[in-house]
């Protein structure tokens, strides 16, 4: 009952049809998805050994999403971002997507304000984090969770 | 063609923080879905972006497949003279667009 | 899940044999049910991904074509004037056709009479950019759907369809949006379907979509047969649903989800 009743199946279309549209494509079949571990990696990657420490940095996004093709995120890192103390980049990663770096952002003292926004989409409900890279060093990190919602009727056929 | 909107202030104080909004037009293929027929659609996504202040890089940022279609990009630079903005994205298969905005600071 | 099934079946279950149209005071867009978020990109034309097919039909808009090398600024001049209040207006009665058609079909119509142009095809970002250029100067405009004689058989078989029980879930147009609107499925809540906005940027397409293509994606919704783009009966259907949300105010390009 509950697999006929996937909503998927029921308002979307049949599911052989339904590949190659909408976010349950977005989503690889093949890819597995990144997980906590490897979003961890992606993490070093950027981090190295340096201490995250959570503070100064807040990452904005709505707790429920209408569509994960298109989420408003906004980061701002609290910074007087002056030739000596500022930030130099701020990185977002995804636990649950096929890949884990969604965007880096490399900044200096002429940004003037330590805040970026964009739209990035996310393939099931999840946690994002952002790390935001200080010109001392440090590294500073904020955690947001999403729930996604997908869309009711869905493309199909030719 | 690819279509670029720019919000840019035409004018600005010396020193003033302002804010810039960028959309450019790209499908975003993420290279992890398939097509009707079950073949791989193969990445095809905006990598980098760039903003240069009269030649001078000012933000950068590099993109990876979760960005959404269509990139949405804002961020803010101090004004510091008059002069002119330039913003280049570049990407797979040879993408690239440029695009200008004059300011005015006093 | 098994939410959407309890959903699902009490919407199949409410069966009203009278469903009764909206009264206008509470009509509502489907942007009064989207979220903050989605409502900010719609509102800001500096983040409604639409704008960018706007913009592009303003370039075409100036761009000769065909062998009687006329653009469609040649003859119409400034679209800001002589385009305000067209899109809330189509489908309108096209006395050569007989019958209604829709701001696409009217877009193409001058592409091959005036411009001497093949017609463009449905949903290609050319005829998308030009119909959201024109649909963008009526925004803001009540929608007015004019109704004669003449429109009337076309209106009453709109209207049938969005009546009649259909596909394999066997539920019609009317028992979601008439006698449902406002209820959560599954996480969406049931808007009322009126057309207000399009073309749309729909977050689902990561692009810009006409009209039909939002109707096509409904009936494979019910499991129905979609028809074809620029069937009658879409026209139609398109006809009865600017008509049933008529006064109410045009937004296009809008964001849906
Ligand atoms: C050679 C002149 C000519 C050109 C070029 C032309 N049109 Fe037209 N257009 C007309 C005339 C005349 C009418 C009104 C008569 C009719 O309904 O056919 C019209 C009607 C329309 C209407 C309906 C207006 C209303 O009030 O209902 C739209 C929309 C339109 N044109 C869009 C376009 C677009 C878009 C282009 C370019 C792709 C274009 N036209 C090119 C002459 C032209
Ligand atoms: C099971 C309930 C249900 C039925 C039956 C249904 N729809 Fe919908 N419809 C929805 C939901 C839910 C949405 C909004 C969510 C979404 O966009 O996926 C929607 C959205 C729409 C919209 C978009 C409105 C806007 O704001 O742009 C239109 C138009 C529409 N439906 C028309 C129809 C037509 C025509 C039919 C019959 C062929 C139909 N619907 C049948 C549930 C339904």
């Amino acid at each position: 009952m509950d697999d006929r009743c996937s909503r998927r199946r029921f308002l979307g279309t049949a599911a052989g049809a339904a590949a190659g549209f909408g976010l349950a494509s977005v989503i690889a079949v093949e890819p597995a998805r990144a997980t906590p571990s490897s979003m961890q990696d992606a993490i070093r990657k950027v981090a190295g050994a340096a201490t995250l420490t959570a503070g100064r940095v807040k990452l904005e996004l709505p707790p429920l999403s209408e569509n994960g093709n298109a989420v408003p995120l906004a980061v701002r890192v609290e910074s007087p971002m002056t030739e000596k103390d500022h930030v130099k980049a701020i990185h977002v990663f995804t636990e649950k997507n096929p890949q884990p770096d969604v965007v880096s952002c490399h900044l200096g003292p002429r940004a003037g304000r330590a805040t970026v926004a964009t739209r990035i989409r996310l393939a099931d409900s999840q946690t994002v984090i952002a790390v935001a890279e200080l010109s001392d060093g440090s590294f500073w990190s904020d955690r947001a969770s999403v729930v996604v919602t997908l869309a009711a009727c869905l493309e199909g056929g030719p | 063609m690819a279509n670029v909107l720019i919000n840019v202030p035409r004018q600005a104080k010396r020193g003033e923080v302002i804010e810039i909004k960028t959309l450019v037009s790209h499908p975003m293929e993420t290279g992890y879905r398939r097509d009707q027929l079950g073949r791989e659609m193969p990445r095809d996504i905006v990598r980098r972006f760039v903003c240069t202040y009269n030649g001078t890089e000012v933000f950068r940022a590099d993109l990876h497949p979760a960005i959404s279609a269509n990139p949405f990009i804002v961020f803010s630079t101090v004004a510091t003279e008059s002069g002119t903005l330039t913003f280049r994205w570049t990407g797979d298969n040879g993408f690239s667009m440029t695009e200008s905005a004059a300011i005015t600071v006093d | 899940m098994r939410r959407l099934c309890v959903a699902l079946g009490a919407i199949a279950l409410a069966v009203s044999a009278f469903a009764a149209e909206i009264p206008p005071s509470d009509r509502r867009s489907g942007y009064d049910f989207m979220s903050r978020e989605t409502r900010a990109m719609q509102d800001d034309d500096t983040a409604n991904p639409g704008m960018l097919s706007v913009l592009e039909g303003g370039t075409l808009w100036t761009r000769k074509a065909g062998g009687a090398g006329k653009a469609c600024a040649d003859c119409h001049g400034d679209a800001r004037t002589s385009m305000k209040g067209v899109a809330a207006r189509h489908p309108s009665f096209d006395a050569a056709r007989g019958r209604p058609v829709n701001l696409e079909q009217r877009i193409n119509a001058c592409r091959v009479d005036r411009q001497g142009t093949p017609p463009l095809a449905y949903e290609s970002r050319e005829l998308l950019a030009l119909s959201a250029y024109v649909a963008r100067q009526s925004r803001g405009r009540p929608i007015e759907i004019a109704v004669d004689a003449r429109t009337q058989p076309f209106l009453d078989a709109g209207r049938a369809t969005f009546h009649r029980r259909q596909g394999q879930l066997n539920l019609s147009c009317s028992q979601c949006h008439d006698d449902q609107w406002g209820r959560s499925l599954a996480g969406n809540t049931i808007p009322q379907a009126h057309p207000t906005g399009y073309p749309i940027y729909r977050l689902e397409w990561q692009a810009v979509g006409s009209l039909q293509r939002r109707l096509r994606n409904c009936f494979v919704g019910l499991r129905a047969e979609a028809y074809e783009y620029g069937a009658p009966e879409l026209v139609d259907l398109e006809l009865f649903l600017m008509w049933r949300a008529r006064g109410m105010t045009f937004e296009a390009p809008a964001v849906r989800p």
